[in-house]
């Protein structure tokens, strides 16, 4: 279904039947615009002098003025003077006479956005309006656009500051203990409160690397470097990173493979990102004792990746929860694990950038496979 | 005879709760810690708390408010002191101390980390203001 964006054109002329004719031409006025499914329409409303025109506006603005100059009281230019004063959003189009280039060159100063000199066609005057109605919706979408980026940027920035506040309490909590020997009798609690007070610190650190991470991948300032990769050799790299902690739970990482060497154009630093986060979340989200099957796939031109734990699972609206920035599911089972809350974030964009996507299928208490999918040559 | 004070504490942040509990045991105070709202409902049957301490977010956004009014339904001379730290940068002005106006029944709110002395001036306040 397409929807219906009604814009107000007000026509004003001291002529009645350039009212008239400019009101019969464009009744039956409809314009598809190109990128969306929408269709403008127009309600025109009219004004016979430039002083009920300046009444109308003020009572409601309208998005697009025809615009007479020459009127019995104060002229068309006049009238676009008090709305550039009043800094009304619209579209004004001047129509005159005379097509003198004085008129032409004060209305544009006062910004008039098109001309129509008399006499002019139907079809003349659909296109401008046409024109006027097109670059105006435009505008406002761009407008609405910034908007929202701008709200968006916002709260990333209150829910960045919410999770650095966190840990930071926490550290300054266990310094007071400290600085005032609450409990310091006892070596254990204090090598307690040592030792919680550097997890904490980590956590935060990780939370700003990734935060860096994912702010050069959107701003596209990070220098890719893209050369001939094996992935495979990429993921045992990472296996070997994760691989002391997974042992400390018994938690045994294994590759599913069918090929001993599987190249790719990519940045090694992405592929090592994407591995990294995709295993350390499948030991973290883990059960002790648990495994990781990580499985590489050369599909004609993508590589598929699919990481399974036979973690603690997610449930539907978990997973779908999960796909904001800074989503980490809080539950009783995750309270305990530290994350950042921006490692899907980043591999998303990742992804996108090797033209694939990130997937997850998961049963809760089963466990979950992420899937990441990477175009293998993207020059 | 000094009666041995019982305070409950709930909070889903493992390093809060073990802050918060051993400034109050090393004070002589009895505690029962909770990481969550079911949790510390839980205990309400067995355990009888004169303060709580109770972080405003944990698993749901709510879970502090809700808490803090059964609690007060439970045990209405259950001093309720609420830690979070939410004020600031969403702009929200919780009311203050001894305010517990409408429907945030907390006696306090404070913002963490939060320090014993703070904590004791609250309370300090509390019985010197508080009901005849």
């Amino acid at each position: 279904m397409s929807e219906e964006i009604l814009l107000t054109l007000l026509i004003v002329d001291d002529e009645e039947g350039m009212r008239l004719g400019v009101k019969r031409s464009l009744r039956k006025f409809s314009m598809d615009l190109d990128d969306t499914d929408e269709v403008v329409k127009l309600n025109v409303v009219e004004a016979s002098s430039g002083e009920d025109a300046i009444l109308l506006m003020e009572k409601s603005t309208p998005d697009i003025v025809l615009l007479d100059n020459k009127m019995g009281g104060i002229s068309g230019i006049d009238v676009l003077h008090w709305i550039n004063k009043n800094d009304l959003d619209l579209m004004a189009i001047m129509i005159t006479a005379y097509a003198s280039i004085e008129t032409a060159i004060t209305a544009t100063k006062e910004g008039a956005y098109d001309f129509l000199p008399k006499p002019f066609t139907p079809a003349e005057l659909k296109v401008s309006v046409r024109q006027a109605a097109a670059h105006l919706v435009a505008l406002r979408q761009a407008r609405e656009l910034e908007k929202e980026k701008r709200r968006v940027r916002f709260q990333f920035i209150s829910v960045l500051a919410h999770e650095l506040k966190a840990p930071l309490g926490a550290i300054e909590g266990y310094l007071y203990l400290l600085r005032d020997g609450i409990g310091m009798e006892d070596p254990a609690v204090h090598d307690k409160v040592v030792k919680r007070s550097l997890v904490r610190l980590s956590g935060m650190r990780k939370l700003i690397y990734d935060l860096l991470d994912l702010t050069r991948l959107e701003s596209g300032q990070k220098k890719r470097e893209l050369s001939s990769i094996d992935v495979l050799e990429s993921a045992r790299n990472s296996i070997e990173t994760m691989k002391p902690e997974a042992d400390r739970r018994g938690i045994s990482i294994s590759m599913e493979i069918n090929q001993d060497k599987i190249e790719m154009t990519a940045d090694s630093g992405e592929l090592e990102i994407v591995f990294n986060n995709l295993i350390s979340n499948a030991v973290k989200y883990n059960r002790d004792k648990g495994s990781v099957t990580v499985s590489i796939e050369n599909l004609s031109d993508t590589i598929r990746i699919a990481v399974t734990d036979t973690g603690i699972g997610m449930s539907e609206s978990e997973v779908e929860k999960l796909f904001g920035e800074f989503v980490r599911i809080k539950n009783s089972k995750t309270r305990n694990i530290l994350g950042s809350g921006l490692g899907l974030s980043i591999m998303r964009k990742i992804a996108s950038l090797y033209n694939g996507d990130v997937s997850v299928e998961s049963t809760p208490e089963v466990g979950s496979t992420f899937i990441v999918t990477l175009k293998k040559d993207i020059a | 005879m000094n009666e041995v004070k019982k305070v409950l504490i709930v909070d889903d942040d493992s390093d809060f709760r073990d802050q918060m509990e051993m400034m109050f045991s090393t004070r002589g105070y009895q505690v029962v810690a909770a990481a969550g709202r079911k949790e510390a409902e839980e205990t309400f049957t067995s355990f009888t708390p004169e303060i709580a301490v109770i972080d405003l977010m944990m698993e749901n956004d709510d879970d502090g408010f809700v808490l803090a009014y059964r609690l007060k339904k439970s045990f209405p001379e259950c001093a309720v002191i609420m830690v979070t730290n939410v004020t600031g940068e969403t702009g929200i002005e919780f009311p203050g101390a001894n305010e517990s106006s409408g429907w945030i029944t907390a006696d306090a709110i404070l913002s963490k980390p939060v320090r014993f002395e703070q904590i004791e001036e609250e309370l300090r306040k509390l019985g010197s203001n508080g009901n005849e």
